[in-house]
C-alpha cells in the first residue's frame, strides 16, 4: 500500500484534518503520512477501517530538530496491519508548548511510550491517565533527550539550578565549543 | 473472630528480587493471596543509550545498541544496521553470503536468548536443573560468538555495510557440531519439563491473554503467537532473504504461560532448521561486506600497498561516513518480538536520533493484564514467561 492509497482511504473519514504524504527511504515498506496534531486519534481510528485494518500498535517516539526547525518536535507513530502485512508511519509536528491528544483510548499500549516521551522530551499528552516520568527519577529536572539538554557542552554541574539551559546559553555554548575547536593548539 | 482484618495488603517486590530478571520493581496489592492490582516501576537501568548514540559516529553506535537487549545482542545491531543501510541505499546490493551469515548469527543469538529464558523460567518455577543444563548449551553459543568477534556477550560482528570480517576458520564446523547437538538436548529438557505434572499445574491457564489484547498493547513475538496470532516479522516483512528459507511460524492458541513455553521451545527447533539452511549457503570463500567504498574500509592487503586505500582507511576510521538526511525503520524479529531501530539522519557522520523499539517495555506495561485476579505465586511464572530483559526496557 502506498502513502497515496492510504491517504485516499482515510482523508474522507477525518473531516478538517490536513494530511500530507512524506518521502522516506523505506517508503516501500512503511509509507509516511503527516497528520495535524488534533486529528491524530481520528486518523488512527480511520486507519482501523475496512480495507486497511491497522489494528496493531507498534511504537511511538519523537525526534527533536532544535534549533534547525520550528515546530521542533516530530512525533512518530508506527502502526501495523498484521494480516495485510502492511505498515504505516504517522508523523505529527508539534512545538514544546502544544499538547497532543493521547492514543491510549484506542491503543492502551501507547501509555508507557507516551510517558517516556513526556519524561525525556517534555511533550504533554492530554487525556493520559497516568502521565508521570518513566525512566528518570520523579524529581528530575529537565528532559534529557532534548537537543538543548547539555551533554558535551560546558556547564558546571549545579544541581540546585534547573538543568534545562536557555536558548542564549545554548548558543553561547555552541559558539565557545566551535571557537575552542578551531583555535585548539596541538600539544 | 470479630477483629479479622479484611483490608488489602501492599507488597513491594523487587527491584532486587531474583525472579524479576534484573531490576523490575512491582508494587502488588493483595487480597489474601489474590492480586488486586500491580504497578510496575522501571527505569533503574536507564543509562541514556539513545542520548549517547547521538554523540557517536554511525559505526560506533553498534556496541552501544548491543548493550540494550543484552541477551539478544546481535538482534539489536542487525536492526540498527538494516535501518542505516536502508538510508544509505546499500541494502539491495548486500551480497547473499553476507545475508546468510547474518541470518546464521541472528538465529544463534535467538537460541542463546531462549536458552537463558528456558533456564531462568524453569528455575523460578522450581525446576532448578533446567538452568544448569540450558546454560551449558548456551556456553557453546558464547564460544561461537568469541570466535566471531573476540567478545562472548556483545561481539559487534554485524556492521553497517556488512560484517566485521569473514567468519574465522573452523567456525562453520563448530556451528555444525552445536546444531547437531542441540535438538537431542532439547529433547532431554522436554522430558524433564513439558509433561511434568507439577509444571503443567503451575503454568496451564495462568496468565492468559487474547490476541486482540496483544495487538492493542503492542505485544508481538512469542507472546502473541502463543495467543493465536501468526505475525512474525521474518514472514510478514522479510529481511536478509528470510523469505527464501523453509521454516514454520510456531504458534499455539491458549495464550497462557504453558503455551508461551511450548512456543519458545519449538522456536528453538525452527532456529536450528534455519541455521542448517544458512550454513549450506555460506560458501567457504566469498564476500563478507558490500562493495561500497564509502562505507566499508578496504581490505588490509590493499591498505598496506596502495596509497588510495590507505587514505580511505584513515578517512573511514577517523571521520566515519555520512548518511543522507532522512529516516528509516526496518523491523526484525528479535528473540522477544518485533525489534526495530528508528534512525534519523541530518546528513552528517553522526546520527541525529536513534530509537530502539523495546519489546520488553510493552510486556512490562501490560503486566496487569496477565496477573490481576491470579495468585501471587503466579506472578513469578508470568514474568518468567514474558521474558523481559530490563536493559531493553530501560535502555
Amino acid at each position: 500500500m502506498t502513502a497515496e492509497e492510504i491517504l485516499a482511504a482515510i482523508a474522507p473519514a477525518v473531516p478538517g484534518a490536513t494530511f500530507e504524504a512524506l518521502a522516506s527511504s523505506d517508503s516501500a515498506m512503511t509509507p509516511s503520512l503527516l497528520v495535524s496534531a488534533p486529528h491524530i486519534v481520528a486518523a488512527c481510528q480511520a486507519l482501523q477501517g475496512p480495507g486497511l485494518e491497522f489494528v496493531a500498535f507498534s511504537d511511538v517516539t519523537a525526534v527533536d530538530f532544535y534549533p534547525n526547525r520550528d515546530p521542533r518536535f516530530d512525533l512518530v507513530y508506527h502502526l501495523v496491519s498484521p494480516h495485510r502485512r502492511a505498515r504505516v508511519r504517522l508523523k505529527v509536528r508539534v512545538n514544546q508548548d502544544v499538547e497532543v491528544p493521547t492514543l491510549t483510548a484506542l491503543f492502551p499500549g501507547a501509555g508507557w511510550p507516551e510517558r517516556e516521551l513526556y519524561d525525556l522530551f517534555g511533550i504533554v499528552f492530554t487525556g493520559h491517565a497516568d502521565l508521570r516520568r518513566l525512566m528518570m527519577p520523579d524529581d528530575w529536572d529537565g528532559h534529557p533527550l532534548r537537543k538543548d539538554y547539555p551533554v558535551q557542552l560546558r556547564k558546571d554541574a549545579q544541581t540546585y539550578m534547573p538543568l534545562q539551559i536557555t536558548q542564549e546559553e545554548f548558543q553561547a555554548n555552541m559558539e565557545r565549543d566551535r571557537y575552542q575547536r578551531t583555535t585548539a593548539k596541538p600539544k | 473472630m470479630a477483629d479479622v482484618r479484611t483490608e488489602t495488603m501492599t507488597v513491594n517486590m523487587g527491584p532486587q528480587h531474583p525472579s524479576t530478571h534484573g531490576v523490575l520493581r512491582l508494587v502488588l496489592e493483595l487480597d489474601g493471596e489474590t492480586v488486586v492490582s500491580v504497578a510496575p516501576t522501571v527505569g533503574y537501568l536507564h543509562t541514556g543509550i539513545e542520548k549517547t548514540c547521538e554523540q557517536k559516529k554511525w559505526q560506533q553506535v553498534i556496541p552501544l545498541v548491543e548493550r540494550m537487549d543484552y541477551l539478544g545482542a546481535q538482534s539489536n545491531s542487525l536492526a540498527f544496521c538494516l535501518s542505516v543501510e536502508k538510508m544509505l541505499g546499500i541494502d539491495a546490493k548486500m551480497p547473499a553470503r553476507v545475508n546468510a551469515i547474518r541470518v546464521l548469527v541472528a538465529e544463534l543469538q535467538r537460541i542463546s536468548s531462549h536458552l537463558v529464558w528456558f533456564g531462568t523460567h524453569a528455575m523460578e518455577i522450581g525446576a532448578i536443573t533446567g538452568l544448569l543444563y540450558a546454560l551449558r548449551e548456551r556456553e557453546i553459543v558464547m564460544n561461537l560468538n568469541e570466535m566471531l568477534g573476540g567478545f562472548r556477550f556483545f561481539p559487534s560482528y554485524i556492521r553497517v555495510g556488512g560484517l566485521k570480517e569473514d567468519i574465522p576458520r573452523g567456525y562453520k564446523e563448530a556451528v555444525k557440531a552445536f546444531l547437531d547437538r542441540l535438538p537431542g538436548k532439547l529433547d532431554e529438557y522436554e522430558t524433564l519439563i513439558t509433561k511434568n505434572p507439577i509444571w503443567m499445574d503451575r503454568t496451564r491457564g495462568v496468565g492468559v491473554i487474547s490476541y486482540e489484547d496483544c495487538c492493542k498493547w503492542g505485544l508481538y513475538g512469542p507472546i502473541a503467537r502463543a495467543a493465536g496470532g501468526d505475525y512474525d516479522v521474518r514472514r510478514a516483512f522479510p529481511y536478509c532473504d528470510y523469505d527464501t528459507y523453509d521454516f514454520d511460524v510456531i504458534g499455539a492458541s491458549n495464550g497462557d504461560v504453558y503455551d508461551r513455553y511450548l512456543t519458545r521451545v519449538a522456536e528453538m527447533r525452527e532456529s536450528v532448521k534455519i541455521c542448517n539452511q544458512a550454513l549450506e549457503r555460506i560458501s567457504p570463500v566469498g564476500a563478507w561486506a558490500c562493495d561500497d567504498k564509502q562505507v566499508v574500509p578496504p581490505p588490509k592487503d590493499q591498505v598496506y600497498t596502495e596509497m588510495e586505500a590507505l587514505i580511505q582507511h584513515f578517512l573511514i576510521y577517523s571521520q566515519g561516513f555520512k548518511v543522507p538526511a532522512g529516516d528509516a525503520y526496518v523491523p526484525v524479529e528479535g528473540p522477544r518480538g518485533e525489534h526495530g531501530c528508528y534512525v534519523v539522519s541530518d546528513g552528517t557522520n553522526r546520527p541525529w536520533r536513534v530509537h530502539m523499539r523495546a519489546p520488553g517495555l510493552f510486556a512490562c506495561q501490560a503486566l496487569h493484564k496477565f496477573v490481576v485476579g491470579g495468585m501471587i505465586a503466579d506472578v513469578i511464572a508470568v514474568i518468567g514467561s514474558l521474558d523481559v530483559v530490563m536493559g531493553d526496557v530501560d535502555r
